[in-house]
């Protein structure tokens, strides 16, 4: 167990640093270091003052030793004027040192977003609770949810009820976020006015169900089915063994049987779904987050990649490579907690 | 301004649609009188999640293909005063309704919906084919001979898989990135992946058969050259079709996104194939291993990579409507749906209908793929 977690571990970092690369490669492009200096500099800014503003801040410096000091592993240099000699602060909104210093992400610096004029954390921090908050209450009613329609669907197989919960399921797969959204919305918002279809006044901490309902059901529903059909597959697949006919012999009442047999071994294979779910439902939120004007990390995401925020964007994909990261690695080890019959190794 | 009534826009839409009517009749007519000499296709019209999914299929195909002919109006055109109008509205000057009602820019939802279908249904199958030929071409080595071609391949499907779908559109797709040679090379890969895939295959099946191989080697090339020209360079020979280079960074991002999953279905169906008895009668027989693995294993995995790529067109429409929905790669008055979303959500508190349409018909759209994997994998688990 524990080479096989100190092995994942090398694995997530050596793919970390590929994709920061990639990234990194990719702000890094001509094109976009323009957008950059344009967005920093005055209006009409010649090429030349363009050019000046990416000598002076150090963008013109060689790809690796860029990319090595964002890491920490070469020392960040301040600015210094050419005439005088005298070092500066590179951006004077956020402490970056005005001496030559090891600061990168391996030291907990993840330097400074251009966009908002702050240092990074400060502004993925608030943005991640606000987040974790609808990831939270996204969880809440989702999984239940869907288990529930899953395990009911799966223990009659091909019942009428079976087949109506099932087109209910695909139906919900088919539903990306931003059609929802919109359905709900023109529904609950604009038809009957139940709700708010903006959560603008959530991110300012006056969470309602009035302006929370339509955010958290819009990301929910996409997953939905798809738990639901895994549970119901699951649910089948149990339903069909060994130990469930010998339970029937035995005369057990059906309900006995689906509650204490089937369910538990049934719920194993949903857990790791649920788990490979979290990356996919960051597209969602980012959709969410956008449409119904929620301030968190989709939203800042959006904001660091229009803006070619190059800092603030690469933090963004630390953190979401790091949640698909995890959530492998999670649902593998507690897949093999979950079921005695798998081992790591 | 006059308006139609509810039943008079649904009879008026339903008579604008004969042309899809018509077709769906007749294919539904043919497919039920030779429904047992059509196999696995006649059982699934015959399924119930079957016919609706196919239903719903089928007709988004035959509105893109009959598109002309169903619109009213031009999708780009715009009549100053039809702006923001309720579905029905009537235009005095020509005297044709708005059936779907107008949208900000004073466009027919109507016509624009029904050339939405276009752009999808030729974006979304193609881009899914692309990933396809990518995922299979790298997916059954990787499963045949395992160890260090695996490790490599693998980890870089991991790689991009490990890459959140919406981080990597907005790096790949931007104007910005069009002036750099990424998007051209890695279109130059990915198309020159399928071009090689049919080579081998052929090369490995019609070995003993030279004019055979030759006829169709030579009809690979051809077919691929002009793909290559169309997509790569955006210079159709024959001028048939245009390929603007920011849809083409679409399908690349597209098929970025969607290969990593192929992969790992074809390597999983590889790894379990390769150990049954007509591969190692091939092995026996000393086939080459590209003939065995194009042969052999890729035929008897057909079933569920068929319906893979059903859910997976499916998929990539609704990443194509969310690339139009972040503004990405599609051209700002293009009426593909997800830029139709996009553009009417703002004002969706007020003038609800411009944003509804395009909403039901992704939905609608995807739906039905989704039924018809459905349907289709009951039916070959049946037998």
């Amino acid at each position: 167990m524990g080479s096989f977690l100190a092995r994942r571990l090398g694995q997530m970092l050596l793919t970390m640093l590929f994709l920061t690369l990639g990234v990194f490669y990719l702000v890094n492009l001509e094109p976009n270091l323009r957008k950059l200096a344009i967005s920093q500099t005055e209006m009409h800014a010649t090429d030349q003052e363009l050019e000046s503003w990416l000598q002076k801040n150090g963008y013109r410096k060689p790809f690796l030793v860029r990319y090595a000091t964002w890491l920490g592993l070469w020392p960040k240099l301040p600015n210094v004027d050419p005439a005088t000699g005298a070092a500066t602060a590179r951006f004077s909104w956020c402490d970056e040192p005005a001496a030559p210093k090891f600061s990168g992400v391996v030291e907990g610096d993840f330097g400074c977003s251009t966009k908002f004029k702050v240092r990074v954390v400060e502004k993925l921090g608030p943005a991640l609770e606000a987040t974790g908050l609808l990831m939270f209450w996204v969880m809440v009613v989702m999984i239940p949810v869907a288990l529930v329609v899953g395990v009911v669907s799966g223990m009659r197989e091909g019942s009428r009820t079976d087949r109506t919960l099932s087109v209910i399921s695909i139906a919900t797969t088919s539903t990306p976020e931003y059609v929802s959204g919109v359905v709900l919305t023109i529904i609950f918002a604009t038809w009957l006015g139940w709700l708010n279809g903006s959560a603008a006044s959530a991110t300012e901490g006056h969470l309602s169900f009035y302006n929370f309902t339509l955010p958290v059901v819009t990301v929910s529903i996409y997953g939905m089915g798809y738990v639901a059909r895994m549970t119901r597959a699951s649910m089948i697949e149990v339903m069909s063994a060994q130990y469930i006919r010998t339970a029937r012999l035995k005369g057990l009442s059906f309900t006995a049987i689906v509650l204490k047999h089937a369910l538990r071994n049934a719920l194993i294979a949903p857990f790791t779904v649920i788990m490979l779910l979290f990356p996919w439902l960051l597209t969602g939120v980012v959709i969410v987050e956008v449409m119904f004007r929620y301030q968190g990390f989709g939203q800042t995401l959006v904001d660091a990649a229009g803006n070619n925020d190059i800092d603030l964007l690469l933090a963004c994909s630390i953190v979401s490579v790091a949640l698909v990261l995890a959530t492998q690695l999670i649902s593998d080890v507690g897949y093999a907690w979950l079921n005695p019959r798998i081992r790591v190794h | 301004m006059q308006f139609l009534s509810p039943g008079q826009i649904v009879v008026r839409s339903f008579v604008q649609l004969w042309p899809v009517w018509a077709s769906l009749a007749v294919v539904f007519g043919l497919s039920v009188v030779y429904r047992r000499k059509l196999g696995l296709f006649g059982q699934v019209v015959e399924s119930a999640t079957g016919f609706a999914g196919l239903l719903l299929v089928l007709f988004w195909l035959f509105a893109a293909v009959f598109g002309r002919r169903i619109e009213l109006f031009d999708p780009l055109s715009q009549i100053a005063r039809m702006q923001n109008t309720a579905p029905g509205a009537i235009d005095p000057h020509s005297g044709l309704p708005y059936l779907f009602g107008g949208d900000k820019l004073a466009r027919d939802v109507f016509g624009r919906v029904i050339a939405g279908a276009r752009i999808v249904l030729i974006i979304a199958p193609l881009a899914t084919m692309l990933a396809l030929s990518v995922g299979i071409s790298l997916g059954l080595p990787a499963g045949y001979f395992g160890r260090r071609v695996d490790a490599v391949l693998s980890f870089l499907a991991n790689l991009v898989l490990a890459f959140p779908i919406i981080l990597l559109f907005y790096l790949l797709v931007s104007p910005g990135i069009l002036e750099t040679p990424i998007p051209y090379t890695l279109a130059g890969v990915f198309f020159a992946v399928p071009i090689v895939l049919f080579g081998v295959l052929f090369v490995s099946g019609y070995r003993t058969q030279p004019t055979q191989l030759a006829l169709r080697l030579a009809l690979t090339l051809l077919v691929g050259a002009w793909l290559f020209a169309t997509f790569v360079f955006n210079a159709d020979p024959f001028g048939i079709l245009k390929v603007s280079p920011s849809t083409l960074n679409i399908f690349i991002a597209v098929a970025l996104a969607s290969g990593p999953g192929i992969f790992r279905i074809v390597r999983s169906l590889t790894l379990d194939i390769k150990t049954r008895e007509y591969v190692l009668a091939a092995q026996t027989r000393g086939e080459s291993a590209w003939y065995i693995m194009l042969w052999e294993i890729l035929p008897n995995a057909r079933g569920p990579l068929i319906v893979d790529a059903c859910l997976r067109i499916g998929y990539t429409t609704i990443l194509l409507g969310a690339l139009g929905y972040f503004g990405l790669g599609m051209p700002p008055e293009s009426p593909d749906w997800g830029t139709m979303i996009k553009e009417s959500s703002p004002f969706m508190r007020i003038f609800w209908h411009p944003a509804l349409a395009p909403a039901l018909a992704m939905m609608s759209f995807v739906l039905g793929l989704n039924l018809l994997a459905d349907a289709i994998r009951e039916q070959s688990l049946r037998d």
